[in-house]
């Protein structure tokens, strides 16, 4: 058994017990964590098979930006764990064995079919010339895979305003300009020239003594 | 005894396998079902690679490139709905959530 066997195994095996603890950890808080071990192995699995660009992208992506989301997400909200937790082991007999079977019917296909399948032969690059993971992935994600980056691109846009959009909530006591009506304003709009018919006391000619004018 | 595309094939399996059981079990606590899903992509992404690397073709990692961007956006967008559900219904339980009467 070489060291990639050692370290393959190493990781499958913290990877399969932290998604088990994802699963079935009484607090979603520790759900979380346990998330985040996982996503590590799988990263660490990926460096193994020298897959650099993204490993490094699944730790930034997933455990610097999603995970701190659902994180913040828990414990924002208040969540009633026994309520949640509540009939939970009743449906394990039917989710343990639809996922036996799952399990053995995808591991029986893909044993069978690539059991022997050995990895490629790297290629001898020439002296002092070396083999980036990252720049091959650039090369062909900016040529050949242009526009759908560009598709990537707007459903990220997408996403950022809708998640905006479904959460924003004015409040009503707020006291906030808005720079459209002040724009929009006529000098019509803040004063009113009535018009009236000239209206003129008529003169006194005689002005009394002990009245006022 | 090296390790062969099929143990990776295998690992997807299990970890797939694993995060169908997560979805049966808490069928009542979203948030633990957004995670499972989270799992689910995971690994299809492992499965990706795995076969990027044996077949020695690059363009399985730019699959895996798109699926984590979609995923993102995804989760974005669910846990944003979760908190206009906990603010509207004060509560994030899958059973309770029977307004439409479907």
């Amino acid at each position: 058994m070489d060291i990639t066997s050692i370290f393959f195994y190493t990781f499958s095996a913290v990877m399969l017990f932290a998604a088990f603890k994802v699963i079935t950890s009484r607090n979603p808080v520790h759900s979380a964590l346990y998330l985040v071990l996982c996503f590590f192995q799988a990263s660490a699995i990926w460096m193994l098979l020298q897959a650099e660009f993204l490993s490094i992208t699944l730790i930034l992506v997933y455990v610097g930006a999603v995970m701190v989301l659902f994180l913040f997400v828990v414990m924002m909200l208040d969540i009633n764990i026994e309520a949640m937790r509540e009939g939970f082991w009743s449906h394990f007999p039917l989710a343990a064995s639809i996922g036996a079977v799952l399990a053995l019917e995808l591991a029986s296909v893909v044993l069978a079919g690539f059991r022997l399948t050995q990895a490629p032969a790297i290629a001898v690059m020439p002296e002092g010339q070396q083999y980036s993971n990252t720049k091959e992935l650039g090369v062909v994600l900016y040529t050949e895979y242009l526009y759908p980056l560009e598709i990537a691109a707007v459903i990220l846009l997408v996403a950022i305003v809708a998640a905006i959009a479904l959460t924003l909530r004015e409040r009503k006591d707020s006291k906030a300009q808005n720079p459209a009506d002040q724009v929009r304003v006529k000098a019509a709009d803040r004063m009113q020239l009535v018009k009236m018919a000239p209206v003129r006391q008529p003169l006194s000619t005689e002005p009394e003594e002990g009245k006022a004018p | 005894m090296n390790v062969t595309l099929g143990h990776y094939l295998t690992l997807g399996a299990i970890l797939f396998s694993l995060s169908v059981i997560g979805i049966f079990l808490n069928r009542k606590n979203l948030i633990v079902l957004l995670m499972a899903i989270e799992l689910m992509l995971l690994a299809v992404n492992i499965n990706f690679v795995a076969f990027s690397h044996y077949l020695g073709d690059i363009h399985g990692q730019i699959f895996v490139f798109f699926i984590l961007t979609v995923a993102a956006a995804e989760s974005a967008i669910g846990l944003a709905i979760l908190v206009l559900l906990f603010r509207n219904r004060a509560s994030v339980q899958a059973d309770e959530l029977n307004a439409l009467k479907g």
